[in-house]
């Protein structure tokens, strides 16, 4: 195998990059889960909305990607609050399975309503931003992942301070705590659930308009995204919220490291066999239990 | 003969034998509809053991679903081996894998979700280790090589040998259902799934029971893989390790009702027939139209019959008494 150090430090340097946004998406799920303890398999299909809502303003609208934003935030909270209340809060109350096969579905929904209406076409687009790179000694680095890094990182920061500072984010932070407590201290924990839910999608928003200039958007996007997120909010504990963070890098070195290094796809093994010993050794996620 | 006369053997048996006339009378696409049924009936059937039976639900049935077909595909079109020898050590093997995760989850207390995202991630995990190997096709998978009408290796020029195996094959899964159902094995399972420290109080080894549930059900679903291959002459990756499949084999038995002998079977008789009519339908403008439907049943029978069709018709049998109950109760107020 040729092994080169310029290899190995290019892998680290994108590993970084995508792995901010594998964590912003990966802290929407764990948002949700740390909440209302739903684990969502349509989230990945979430994003995949918002890509193309991005999408479609890039190409026919001729927008700046990073200004859909305005638009695919407000409309993923506003996806997620309609999902949440139309089919989630009924079965609240069932077992988690139930809830389980139900976003399953959803995701089966969402995924083949969007290969009806947008056919299995593999679409990207060309922003002024797309082949920007800058070189950083024989790495390179390119502009819109670097651009995706720090826009997930300030998402998070907003995210984070939003949840610690305000007294609305105190009450989410609650009803994950103690969900009865919180109750008893007069939180409408029904309504921070609607919030979580939402909120928890509206990352997805900020994910979907960073990505679009640099990935490509499909009706089966979601699929690895989905399962991406996954991995990492199980590696960085069950919503945990920096755990999730860190986790994201961890994952996003793994699969670019891996695809370095590996042949073919076997990378993409790598990350499901870190996925299995994590869920086997250390279910509650590297940092050890939920901490918010 | 005082068994025959039960209806609970009778019905059944009257049933075979009308499905074993059916070749006689129906047009090849009946017949290719009734395969499809029955293969889902039966696949859905061995999900049911570990998935319904002991309430372990793996959403990655598709892992022993590829290693069946895999192990009897290879054998046949690299060594010459027939099928009907290469099912059963494709379904040793992925007894062994069961086996494997079985021991693996249920030793480190893995259930509920989380035993549903390891079954995802190993199969998933399977997509790119077949992907990558090229022994076994890489990406491209392998086709079944057409050796003529050879019922000895399990081909056949008409749709109906297939019927017949796969036939026999969901009857046996049917029957071993319900033969456990009836017996320590199926009680400990249900123990296991109702409540488990109750179970490991009353002298049950649910760790053992867990891992029995797992076994079985992964070589039951292998031998499924190797008829599914013989049946479509080819397999890949992602059509046997993905996602879809796992999502096929659960979902008939999740509709049909849980942990119950005959819902699998009913949730594929209902549902199979509908979906590739919508696929025959709109198959030419959409490949998806009977995952869309799929998704939609799911989510519709997780929002208002959560214990599937089964429970359902359980229900409107039991309405009349609730209702004649309401009724003293008003008279005793």
């Amino acid at each position: 195998m040729i092994f080169s150090t310029t290899l190995l430090a290019q892998a680290l340097v994108s590993g970084t990059l995508i792995g901010g946004v594998f964590a912003l998406i990966a802290v929407g799920l764990t948002l949700i889960w740390g909440v209302m303890r739903i684990i969502n398999f349509a989230h990945g299909e979430f994003l995949m909305i918002g890509m193309y809502i991005a999408y479609f303003l890039v190409a026919t609208g001729h927008w700046n990607p990073y200004l859909t934003i305005f638009v695919t935030v407000p409309a993923l909270f506003l996806f997620g609050v309609v999902i949440f209340r139309t089919i989630i809060h009924p079965i609240l109350k069932y077992p988690a399975m139930n809830q389980i096969m139900l976003t399953l579905g959803l995701s089966l929904i969402l995924q083949n309503l969007a290969l009806v209406i947008f056919k299995a076409d593999v679409l990207t687009v060309q922003t002024p931003y797309s082949r920007l790179t800058i070189p950083l000694g024989e790495v390179i680095v390119r502009v819109p992942q670097a651009i995706a890094f720090a826009g997930s990182g300030v998402a998070a920061v907003v995210l984070w301070l939003f949840l610690q500072r305000t007294d609305t984010g105190r009450a989410i932070r609650a009803a994950s705590q103690n969900r009865d407590a919180a109750m008893l201290m007069g939180i409408d924990v029904e309504r921070t659930f609607l919030l979580a839910f939402g909120i928890g999608s509206a990352c997805l928003g900020v994910a979907a308009s960073l990505m679009v200039p640099f990935y490509y958007t499909s009706p089966t996007v979601g699929l690895f995204f989905g399962l991406i997120a996954f991995v990492v909010v199980v590696l960085g504990g069950m919503g945990n919220f920096l755990g999730a963070l860190v986790a994201g890098l961890i994952i996003g070195l793994t699969e670019a490291v891996g695809a370095a290094l590996l042949p073919g796809t076997l990378a993409r093994v790598l990350t499901f066999g870190i996925f299995t010993l994590a869920l086997l050794f250390r279910p509650q996620g590297i940092f050890g239990g939920r901490q918010q | 003969m005082s068994t025959l006369r039960k209806p609970s053997v009778f019905v059944p048996a009257v049933l075979f034998a009308l499905l074993l006339a059916l070749p006689g009378v129906a047009s090849e696409y009946v017949i290719h509809l009734s395969v499809l049924v029955l293969m889902y009936a039966y696949l859905a059937t061995a999900w049911n053991i570990l998935g319904g039976y002991a309430g372990q639900h793996s959403l990655g049935h598709s892992l022993f679903l590829g290693v069946g077909a895999y192990t009897s595909t290879f054998l046949f079109v690299q060594m010459g081996v027939t099928p009907w020898l290469g099912m059963w050590l494709g379904a040793i093997l992925a007894g062994v894998v069961g086996w494997f995760v079985g021991y693996l989850c249920f030793r480190y207390g893995i259930k509920g979700p989380y035993f549903a995202l390891v079954t995802i991630a190993l199969a998933e995990a399977a997509v790119y280790i077949t992907s990558n190997a090229s022994f076994i096709g890489g990406a491209r998978g392998l086709e079944v090589t057409w050796l003529g009408s050879r019922p000895d290796l399990m081909q056949f020029n008409s749709k109906s040998g297939y019927y017949y195996i796969i036939l026999v094959m969901t009857a046996l899964a049917i029957i071993l259902t319900k033969w456990c159902s009836q017996r320590g094995f199926g009680f400990r399972l249900v123990a296991v799934r109702e409540n488990e420290d109750a179970a490991e109080a009353l002298g049950v080894n649910t760790l053992r029971t867990k891992i029995q549930a797992s076994v079985l059900s992964a070589a039951l679903t292998a031998l499924g893989g190797s008829f599914f291959a013989q049946y479509f002459t080819y397999i890949g990756p992602k059509n046997v390790f993905g996602e879809v499949p796992s999502v096929q084999i659960l979902l008939f038995a999740i509709i049909g009702g849980l942990g119950t002998v005959w819902g699998p079977a009913l949730g594929a008789l209902i549902l199979v027939p509908v979906a590739e009519l919508a696929r025959g339908w709109l198959g030419g403008s959409f490949s998806g139209a009977h995952l869309l439907l799929y998704g939609t049943v799911l989510v519709v029978v997780m929002l208002f019959m959560p214990k599937g069709i089964i429970g359902l018709l359980g229900r409107i049998r039991l309405r009349p008494v609730r209702r004649r109950q309401a009724r003293v109760e008003d008279d005793v107020t």
